[in-house]
C-alpha cells in the first residue's frame, strides 16, 4: 500500500525523507565497502525484475481474486539487506515518477514502510534465523511466511501512524488500524508463500546462489542500535513537529485574519478559522485525551511527544519480542552472520 | 498481458515526450527537480481544510503542460489509473467530520467535504507535478541531477540500469505470461503451484542477464562509476526558473490569492 502525498503533512514527510535518506546513504556506504562492482548491475536488473514480476498476477486460492508480488523480502534474500534497501528505494522512485504511485514527498514514507521493515527487520531478525543457511524447505517456508507477515504488518502500522500524525485524514487511529491490519495480514501470508516458492525454486535450480547471498549481511547488533535510534528520533521529533505544525497554522491564520478584508464577511471566515484552530491545535487522535482547549501549546506538545514515544516503544516492543521468540533457534544452529 | 504491454507503451510514451525540445525541456534538470520539490512541499503544507488558496498552484502544472507540449489527456488518464489510496482514505472524511464550516445560502458545507476536496486537489497537484517532471526532463537526466546532488554513485548506477532493463524484462515477463495463458485458458491469474517455477525461471534468467551485463560493462572499463556524456550547465535561465517559480509558490502559500482577487472584484463592482 503506497502512502500518498495527498495525505501527509510536510513535517511527517520531511522526517520520513530524512530517515530514508540517512538509511540509503548508510546502505550505499555498506555496499561500496563490499568492493563488489558486480553488485550495481545486479541490483539494477533485479529491480527491473521486481517490476516485471509484479506484472504477473497469481490467483489467490479460494477467493477468486488475484494478487502480485511485493518483492521486498525477496530482494533482501537475494541481495542482502543494504543492497536490497537501495533497490527497493529505486523501485519506489520509478513508481512515484512514472506511475504516479504515492508521490515525491511520500517517497520517504514509502521507502520506510516497504523497505526498512523487510530489509532491516524481517530479513535479519526473522528470515535469517529461521531459514538459516541450509536449503530446508520447511525452514525457508516458515521464515519467509513470518518475515513477510511481520514486514507487512509493521508497514501497515507505519502507514496508519503517518496518516494520523499528518492529520489530513479524519480516520481515527484505532479504526484505521483495525481496517489495515487484517488486510495486510492476508497480504503478508500470500507474499510469504509466493516469496518462499520462488526462493525454493531458484535454490533448487542453482544451489550456489543460496550460499552467495549470505556474505552480505550486516551485523545484527549495529542494525538494531541504528534502528532504535532512528525510531526514537523519528517518533519523538516527528510528533513534536506534528503538533508544532498547528502553531505555524495559527500563525498564518493570524496573519490572514489581520488583513481587514478577511474579517469583513462576518461569521463565515471568522467562524471557520475558529473551527480550524479548535480542530488542529489539539490533534485529539494523537495527544492525550484529557487535554482541554485552554492548555498552552507547550503542554499539548509534550503530550503529543509522549504519545509518539509510546507508539515507538510499543512498536519496538513487538519487534523485540518477535526477535526474542526466534532467537533460541538461531543460537542452537549457530548460524549467525 | 495486455496490461503489461499497455503499461510499457505508456512509459515509452513518457520517454517520447521527454525527448521533445521545448523551453521547459531545455531547463537544467536540477532546476526542475528543486522547483518540483518546493512545489510539493508547499502544497502539502496547506492546512487540511484549504481548497481555494491552493488553486493558484495549478498554474505550475498547467504551464509545464502547455509550454512542454504534454497532452493534458495523457496526464489525466495516468492520474485516474493510479492506485486510489488517497481517495479511498479521503472518502471517510465527509462521513466522520460533520462540523458545518461554510454556508452558501441554504447550502451548508461540512468540514469533512471541505477536507475531502482538499485531499483530491492535493492528489491532483502533487502527482501531476511528478509526472510532468519526468515528461519534460526524462529519467536519465533526472538521474544525472541526482548524481550532481551527491547521491551515492552506487544508487544512481543501479537506478539507471533498473530503468534501462525495465523494458527488456517486462517484455520477457509478457512472453512468459503469454505462453502460460495459451496453455491455461480459463485461469484469471497464474495458479500458485506454477507461480514459483514461472517467476523463478524469470529470476534465473534475470540473474544470468545481470552477470552478462556486468561482464560487458567490465570489458568496457566499468569500475562502479558512470561517466555521463550529457553536459549539464546551470545557466541564468535555470536560476530564474527556480527563483521565479519558488517565489510565486511562497506568495501563493502565504496569501490566499483567490480570496484577495474576489474581494478586489467585489469592491470594484460596488
Amino acid at each position: 500500500m503506497h502512502m500518498a502525498d495527498a495525505l501527509i503533512s510536510p513535517a511527517v514527510g520531511g522526517a520520513a525523507w530524512a530517515g530514508a535518506a540517512g538509511l540509503a546513504a548508510w546502505s550505499a556506504r555498506k555496499v561500496r565497502l563490499e568492493m563488489d562492482d558486480r553488485k550495481a548491475p545486479l541490483m539494477g536488473v533485479l529491480g527491473a525484475f521486481v517490476f516485471s514480476a509484479q506484472m504477473i498476477n497469481f490467483a489467490i486460492p479460494a477467493t477468486g481474486s488475484s494478487g502480485h508480488l511485493g518483492g521486498g523480502l525477496l530482494l533482501a534474500i537475494l541481495l542482502g539487506p543494504h543492497a536490497a534497501f537501495l533497490t527497493i528505494t529505486s523501485v519506489l522512485l520509478v513508481q512515484a515518477l512514472f506511475f504516479a504511485d504515492g508521490g515525491l514527498l511520500a517517497l520517504g514514507c514509502n521507502v520506510l514502510n516497504l523497505g526498512l521493515f523487510p530489509c532491516f527487520i524481517a530479513y535479519p531478525l526473522i528470515y535469517r534465523p529461521i531459514a538459516g543457511t541450509g536449503l530446508a524447505r520447511g525452514r525457508v517456508m516458515a521464515g519467509a511466511l513470518l518475515g513477510a507477515v511481520v514486514a507487512l504488518l509493521m508497514g501497515a502500522f507505519a502507514v496508519v501512524l503517518e496518516t494520523t500524525a499528518s492529520g489530513i485524514s479524519d480516520l481515527p487511529f484505532s479504526s484505521f488500524l483495525l481496517f489495515m491490519l487484517p488486510i495486510h495480514l492476508a497480504i503478508g501470508i500470500v507474499e510469504g508463500l509466493v516469496t518462499a516458492t520462488v526462493v525454493l525454486f531458484v535454490y533448487q535450480a542453482r544451489p550456489e546462489l543460496a550460499v552467495a547471498g549470505q556474505g552480505s549481511t550486516g551485523s545484527g547488533r549495529a542494525v538494531a542500535v541504528a534502528l532504535l535510534l532512528a525510531a526514537v528520533i523519528t517518533g519523538g521529533l516527528l510528533s513534536w513537529f506534528a503538533s508544532g505544525n498547528p502553531d505555524g497554522l495559527e500563525w498564518s491564520i493570524a496573519r490572514t485574519a489581520d488583513t481587514e478584508e478577511l474579517a469583513a464577511p462576518g461569521e463565515g471566515v471568522h467562524a471557520l478559522s475558529a473551527h480550524i484552530q479548535e480542530k488542529t491545535v489539539l490533534m485529539p487522535d494523537y495527544a492525550f485525551g484529557d487535554a482541554s482547549p485552554e492548555e498552552s501549546a507547550g503542554v499539548v506538545r509534550t503530550g503529543t511527544t509522549v504519545a509518539g514515544l509510546v507508539g515507538v516503544g510499543l512498536t519496538l516492543l513487538v519487534a523485540g519480542t518477535l526477535a526474542l521468540v526466534f532467537r533460541p533457534r538461531r543460537m542452537s544452529r549457530g548460524a549467525s552472520a | 498481458m495486455a496490461a503489461i504491454e499497455s503499461a510499457l507503451l505508456q512509459t515509452g510514451r513518457l520517454d517520447t515526450l521527454a525527448r521533445q525540445d521545448t523551453a521547459v525541456h531545455r531547463i537544467d534538470p536540477r532546476a526542475k527537480v528543486i522547483t518540483t520539490a518546493c512545489f510539493v512541499l508547499l502544497v502539502v503544507s496547506f492546512d487540511k481544510y484549504t481548497v481555494a488558496a491552493m488553486i493558484p498552484f495549478l498554474v505550475y502544472p498547467l504551464a509545464l503542460l502547455t509550454v512542454g507540449r504534454v497532452p493534458p489527456g495523457f496526464v489525466l488518464t495516468r492520474l485516474a489509473l493510479v492506485s486510489p489510496f488517497a481517495v479511498v482514505i479521503g472518502v471517510f472524511n465527509p462521513l466522520i467530520d460533520h462540523e458545518p464550516m461554510v454556508r452558501l445560502g441554504p447550502v451548508v458545507i461540512t468540514g469533512g467535504w471541505l477536507s475531502f476536496a482538499s485531499i483530491l486537489l492535493r492528489f491532483l497537484l502533487t502527482l501531476s507535478a511528478a509526472l510532468l517532471l519526468i515528461a519534460t526532463t526524462g529519467f536519465n537526466r533526472v538521474c544525472l541531477a541526482l548524481e550532481r546532488f551527491r547521491v551515492p554513485p552506487v544508487f544512481v548506477v543501479q537506478l539507471l540500469l533498473l530503468y534501462r532493463y525495465l523494458f527488456v524484462l517486462a517484455r520477457e515477463a509478457a512472453r512468459v505470461l503469454r505462453a502460460y495463458r495459451l496453455r491455461a485458458i480459463r485461469s484469471r491469474g497464474v495458479s500458485l503451484r506454477v507461480y514459483g517455477s514461472l517467476v523463478g525461471s524469470l529470476l534465473l534468467r534475470t540473474l544470468d542477464r545481470g552477470q552478462r551485463v556486468y561482464t560487458a560493462m567490465g570489458c568496457r572499463g566499468f569500475n562502479g562509476i558512470l561517466h555521463p556524456s550529457i553536459p549539464l550547465r546551470f545557466r541564468t535561465v535555470d536560476a530564474a526558473f527556480v527563483f521565479g517559480w519558488c517565489a510565486f509558490f511562497i506568495v501563493a502559500r502565504l496569501y490566499p490569492l483567490p480570496q484577495h482577487l474576489g474581494h478586489a472584484v467585489l469592491e470594484f463592482l460596488s
